[in-house]
């Protein structure tokens, strides 16, 4: 198997982290923000692989695996609250969430 | 005796403290009773005052008095304190004398006006105020008079206050010659910081001693203060026109104010400094020109006026040009004969003019009067002893000895010159034309209003005794070619210099010849007054209204557009500029300052939308360039 | 101790009359007039005992702090407060401030009678902060330690307030807000500045203290000084008020009661008169001589824009409140002549200006209470229906127009000559106010008493009680414009101190005060000596014009 240089996945979890961000920007849909998230939550962890793999450091996954932990939660959280919001508001509009303006 | 002086203004004022406490109380009998009373006393008392003064003078040829000290501020301490001598005898006779007379017409005059009591309080305020004008010691103290009669002037001015016209007139009065007061309020201060005191004997021994020290700058400057203050105060040019105006108070009130005592207080002042006045000759100049140009301009303006009080109104104004003239020449004891003279006759044709004028039931317009000679017999006789006073008919009036003096001193004075010579015989032609017209006028012709209303004793005995002063007033002081009797100049000659008349012009000025030139100048102006407003009246009406004269005639009707000019100039700049900064300019600044805050809220309540995209991206965007900055750097 | 009770009384009073307030209206009013009347009472019988102590000659040893530390002091009180950090209780009364306490009280007294009729709601709580507004004003007079003086200074704004804010008019919450936020913000700054100057002395000398007297003296470099002093007058100038600082004044005096009205107008713009004279000069006395153009232009500005603006207002109690920044114009040119004339003359505006003024806008008051507006459209022919009214402003009129023969004129004229002798052009502004003075004076008089009765109202003339008022009102200002020298001896040992102490300083130019230093040759006939020798170099007399 012929070795991937750190930079082609850096660039890899750039692009990923942008797909996310760009999602979360244009998209409305409460579901497809959680995605998006999802999204960038592991194109961190693979930074994080990749360099620990570069620095030969255990310290990459054991961040991942924070990581992984950190977006299950997030999804648990997510979706409940996705559900309230529904029933709140009737919709999965995030625009709708509005009330906090000034 | 001497020592009653303070009596003298406090009888006054104790009448008008008293009226304005208990008027209500004493009805229309008592408050006469108190008003006229109050300056009776005083009259009397002055004239005893007068009289022990004169019987024996005392040391120095003056009376001081001093009641209490003002304040005593850092080594400025002006007393209240009083002062008699030639000069304010002359005065305080004429004030309260003449004072008294006019309150005794008052009683009948106003007997049927509302504000009788109000009147009175007025009247005897300011023969108070007056009486301290020319007692006064110090010049903050003849400030105080001064002020004073100035407030009373304007009350009584207004006294029919539900006319806003006349409260307007009164209020031209007070503010125009207040403007005049800041310049001699100026002159106090300058005086004082310069010599450290304003009690005026010590003042003028001060800056006589000093002098041609230094400080004649000093001198010149105050002497041009103290007549701005004197131009405001007597109605002289460029300050005149508040007095026309004045004419809408009560005749009685411009009879005695407007034209026997309080106009006549600059020429008061101006004798009463008259030291810095011989130390700066410029000044001396300035007030010759004054009283000349005056003289002039209101005696041509009074040649066209229509309201009988305005007519007297300007020719009380021209005649006080003629004191301001004798002042300029240094002829101040000329000067201070002519008030007395004016005094006289000029309330007498003001009493006189308001006897006509309620007879014909508030007609002011002297061509709807006329034909008064047989209703009214006892005020043609005495007004027209007072128009030939005014125009100096010779030997038999008052006026004719004092302007004699003044036209003499004009020319032969060392301070005179021919210019001054030949204005002052003008004015003596243009006030022989404008004075007989009105007698023509009022009391010949066709009669065009009916009278309603006669005089009664009250009111005739001012005038009788008036008309009689006009015609013995100026037997005091008689030419050198008349026997030379002059006790008057005699009396004056203890508190004023004796005009410098030196060299041939004097000595052809005081010759009969110099008489015989006044005296055909005059007869001329009466002469022609006869013919253009006696035979030839239509004629005259129709010249007047020809449309190459009309432009002349309004200008002199108008005073010579003082007034448009001054609206101009100064009341409507001020006026605008109050209307547009009335919600106060500065405020726009503070509240431009809190607007500012409100947008600044405005704009950053309006970023908190509320969602959470927005935010998010503008936390995105801040990321990118704070990585942007800390990489590219 | 009787200091103490200046402000123990009506501080006590003031709970006593809400509470009295909740039984009756009347027991509030009657509170509140004998938690007035009492400390002017006492104040007067002070004043009366210490006329020997007034008179007697100035006896300090020397210039300087010391001066001011040893002589002038009719009597002081000194208690210890906050001392980690310096503060003390530290209250004295001198000639002055008896003439300001006498002003509170009187002005006080005053207020709590022209609201007897005027105020019908929540009387108890009205007179509770009246009296504590009154308390503030004398603990602000009498204080000499700094940190006490800012105490009462700011202690007095809230009472204030709700005194606007609650019993005021049209837009009372504005001007409220307004008021507060102006004399805040400048108090701030006056707070920053002594704070600055206790350090600057602590590090100099290893004393850390708010003691006015002990803080005298303390050198500073001139910037440093000059920029403390900004930090004073920014508090006094809102306070006084000076062009351009003025534009809360004529909002708060619109639209607070009457009572307000006249403790603000009488008493409480004076703080910034007091202030100056007592604190900024003594403090600052070079800087405040550096300052001196500025103030003399600012000042000289607001006598004329306040006089032109008070012309151009309909509103009545407007135009009577632009009378006083044309006012005060005067007294802070007065200040910064800083010479004994002026300095006399600042005090009597003081006390004329407050008894005229003050006599003013209770008449206003009372012609809101009859007719229930103050514009002066709806107004004309009053004098008919109510003639004692109408003669009663026409004397305040002349009063506010400098008429010779009242209180005003003596002031106005000290004031102008002592001007006169720093900056001509000053005081010949100052004179040309006094045109624009009579201009709006009797535009007043014309507008609501005089011309055509278009309005046909009909109310009743003063009332017994107002006609107790004015009388002596009037009787006050004719007394000190004819004899006004009760007062100027009262005054005279504070002015002296003042110009001892800060003698030699650029403040007090050479030769100007030629005639104020010869003390003994004041009094009628030895003038003529002093004046001729004084008067001999006539050039330094007028020295020192900018």
């Amino acid at each position: 198997m012929a070795a991937v240089s750190l930079d082609h996945v850096l660039a890899l979890a750039a692009v990923l982290f942008a797909v996310g961000f760009v999602g979360l920007l244009t998209r409305r849909n409460l579901i497809v923000v959680l995605a998006c998230i999802e999204i960038m939550l592991n194109a961190a962890g693979l930074a994080f692989v990749a360099a620990g793999a570069r620095w030969g450091q255990a310290d990459g996954q054991v961040m991942f695996l924070f990581v992984l932990a950190m977006a299950a939660a997030e999804v648990a959280v997510g979706l409940a609250l996705a559900i309230r919001f529904r029933q709140a508001m009737k919709s999965l509009d995030v625009d709708d969430a509005d009330r906090l303006r000034g | 005796m001497l020592s009653l002086l303070w009596l003298i203004p406090a009888l006054p004022a104790a009448g008008s403290v008293l009226l304005v406490l208990f008027g209500r109380r004493l009805g229309r009998g008592g408050t006469a009773w108190v008003g006229t009373g109050s300056v009776s006393l005083s009259a009397v008392l002055a004239l005893l005052v007068c009289g022990s003064f004169l019987a024996a003078p005392p040391a120095g040829d003056a009376y001081r008095q001093v009641l209490w000290t003002w304040f005593d501020v850092g080594g400025f301490a002006p007393a209240i304190g009083l002062h008699l001598d030639a000069v304010s005898i002359v005065w305080v006779l004429v004030i309260t004398v003449v004072g008294f007379l006019i309150h005794l017409y008052s009683v009948e005059h106003m007997e049927r006006d509302d504000g009788f009591t109000r009147f009175f309080i007025y009247m005897d305020l300011f023969v108070f105020s007056m009486l301290v004008l020319v007692l006064a010691d110090n010049l903050l103290l003849l400030y105080l008079g001064w002020e004073g009669v100035g407030l009373c002037s304007y009350l009584l001015i207004a006294f029919w206050q539900e006319d806003a016209q006349n409260v307007y007139s009164g209020r031209k009065a007070f503010i125009v010659t207040r403007v005049g007061d800041t310049a001699l309020i100026a002159g106090l201060f300058l005086l004082f910081t310069h010599y450290h005191t304003l009690e005026i004997g010590q003042l003028m021994h001060l800056v006589a001693s000093r002098s041609p020290a230094p400080d004649s700058g000093v001198v010149l400057a105050a002497g041009l203060l103290l007549l701005g203050g004197a131009v405001g105060k007597s109605a002289q040019a460029p300050l005149q026109t508040w007095l026309p105006d004045a004419m809408a108070g009560p005749s009685p009130v411009s009879a005695l104010i407007h034209a026997a005592t309080m106009v006549t207080a600059g020429v008061y002042l101006i004798a009463r400094t008259n030291v810095l006045y011989t130390l700066a000759p410029d000044a001396r100049l300035a007030v010759a020109i004054v009283g000349t140009v005056t003289l002039l301009l209101a005696g041509f303006s009074a040649l066209v006026q229509r309201d009988l009080k305005r007519a007297l109104a300007y020719s009380t104004i021209s005649q006080i040009g003629y004191m301001f003239l004798a002042l300029g020449v240094s002829g101040w004891e000329a000067a201070v004969f002519h008030f007395m003279t004016h005094a006289f006759f000029k309330a007498l044709l003001f009493l006189a003019a308001g006897v006509v004028i309620v007879a014909l039931a508030d007609e002011h317009d002297i061509f709807r009067m006329g034909g008064l000679r047989r209703e009214l017999p006892a005020v043609f006789a005495t007004f027209t002893v007072g128009a030939a006073a005014l125009a100096a008919l010779p030997l038999v009036t008052d006026g004719f000895y004092s302007k004699d003096l003044i036209i003499a001193t004009s020319l032969g004075s060392v301070d005179g010159g021919a210019w001054f010579y030949v204005a002052s015989l003008i004015g003596a032609f243009v006030t022989g034309l404008y004075s007989f017209r009105l007698v023509w006028l009022v009391f010949f012709g066709a009669r065009r209003t009916e009278v309603s209303r006669r005089p009664r004793w009250r009111q005739l005995v001012p005038l009788y005794a008036l008309a009689a002063l006009s015609v013995t007033g100026g037997f005091v002081w008689m030419p050198a070619w008349l026997g030379g009797f002059e006790p008057l100049r005699k009396l004056l000659d203890t508190a004023l210099p004796p005009a410098p008349m030196e060299g041939a012009a004097a000595h052809f000025a005081e010759s009969v010849g110099a008489a015989l030139i006044t005296i055909l100048v005059v007869a001329a102006g009466v002469g022609l007054s006869y013919v253009l407003w006696m035979p030839r009246r239509e004629r005259t009406q129709a010249f007047a209204a020809a449309p190459s004269v009309q432009p002349l005639v309004a200008l002199w009707l108008g005073g010579w557009g003082f007034d448009w000019f001054y609206e101009r100039v100064f009341v409507r700049p001020v006026k605008r500029f109050a209307h547009w900064a009335r919600h106060d300019l500065v405020d726009h600044v503070v509240g431009g300052i809190a607007w500012l805050n409100l947008a600044g809220w405005r704009g950053l309540s309006a970023g908190q939308n509320g969602r959470l995209r927005g935010y998010l991206a503008v936390t995105g965007l801040g990321v990118v360039l704070v990585l942007a900055v800390v990489v590219l750097r | 101790m009787i200091l103490l009770w200046y402000v123990l009384i009506p501080t006590v009073a003031a709970p006593l009359a809400w509470l009295a307030g909740r039984r009756s209206p009347a027991a509030a009013r009657w509170v509140a007039l004998a938690g007035t009347a009492a400390p002017l009472a006492l104040v007067a019988a002070q004043w009366i005992a210490a006329t020997d102590r007034l008179s007697a000659a100035f006896t300090a040893a020397g210039p300087g702090a010391a001066g001011l530390a040893a002589g002038s002091w009719v009597v002081d009180l000194r208690a210890p407060w906050i001392d980690s950090l310096g503060i003390s209780f530290f209250v004295a009364a001198d000639g002055l401030t008896l003439i300001m306490l006498l002003l509170t009280f009187g002005l006080g007294l005053l207020s709590v009678l022209c609201s007897w009729r005027g105020i019908t709601t929540r009387v108890g709580a009205f007179h509770f902060m009246l009296l504590w507004t009154v308390a503030g004003l004398a603990g602000v007079f009498l204080a000499l330690d700094l940190f006490l003086f800012y105490f009462f200074f700011e202690m007095m704004l809230i009472p204030m307030y709700f005194l606007i804010a609650v019993w005021g008019h049209e837009r009372r919450v504005y001007s409220a807000v307004k008021f507060f936020i102006f004399t805040q913000v400048s108090g701030l700054l006056m707070l920053v500045a002594i704070v600055a100057l206790v350090l600057i002395h602590g590090r100099a000398t290893g004393v850390y203290t708010f003691d006015f007297t002990q803080l005298l003296g303390t050198p500073l470099p001139a910037g440093t000084a000059f920029v403390l002093m900004l930090g004073f007058f920014a508090a006094f100038a809102v306070k006084l008020p000076a062009w351009p600082l003025h534009t809360w004044l004529p909002d708060a005096h619109t639209d607070a009661p009457t009572a307000g009205s006249v403790l603000l107008a009488g008493v409480l713009i004076k703080i910034g008169a007091y202030g100056m004279l007592r604190f900024m000069a003594p403090l600052f006395p070079d800087a405040v001589a550096a300052f001196r153009t500025w103030a003399l232009a600012l000042g000289a500005i607001g006598i004329i824009y306040g006089a032109v603006l008070a012309y151009a207002q309909s509103d009545m109690k407007r135009l009577v409140a632009y009378t006083s920044v044309s006012h005060m114009g005067f007294v802070l040119i007065g200040v910064f002549a800083w010479n004994e004339l002026a300095l006399q003359g600042v005090v009597l505006q003081l006390v004329c200006h407050a008894l005229s003024t003050g006599a003013l806008f209770i008449l206003v008051g009372g012609l809101q209470d009859r007719i229930h507006t103050r514009d002066m459209a709806r107004m004309g022919g009053l004098w008919r229906v109510a003639p004692r009214m109408g003669g009663t402003a026409m004397f305040f009129a002349m009063a506010a127009l400098g008429l010779p023969g009242l209180g005003n004129f003596v002031a106005e004229f000290l004031i102008l000559v002592g001007v006169w002798q720093v900056s001509r052009w000053a005081a010949v502004l100052g004179a040309v106010g006094l045109v624009f003075a009579t201009v709006y004076a009797l535009w007043m008089m014309q507008r609501a008493f005089q011309g055509e009765e278009t309005h046909r109202l009909s109310f009743p003339d003063l009332t017994r009680i107002e006609v107790g008022m004015f009388a002596s009102m009037i009787v006050a200002l004719v007394l000190l414009g004819f004899w006004p020298q009760p007062l100027i001896v009262t005054a005279r040992q504070t002015v002296d101190g003042l110009q001892r102490m800060t003698a030699g300083t650029a403040l007090v130019a050479p030769g100007a005060d030629a005639s104020t230093s010869t003390d003994g040759a004041s009094g009628g006939p030895a003038v003529t000596d002093g004046a001729a020798d004084t008067g001999s170099a006539p050039a330094t007399g007028d020295g020192g014009a900018p």
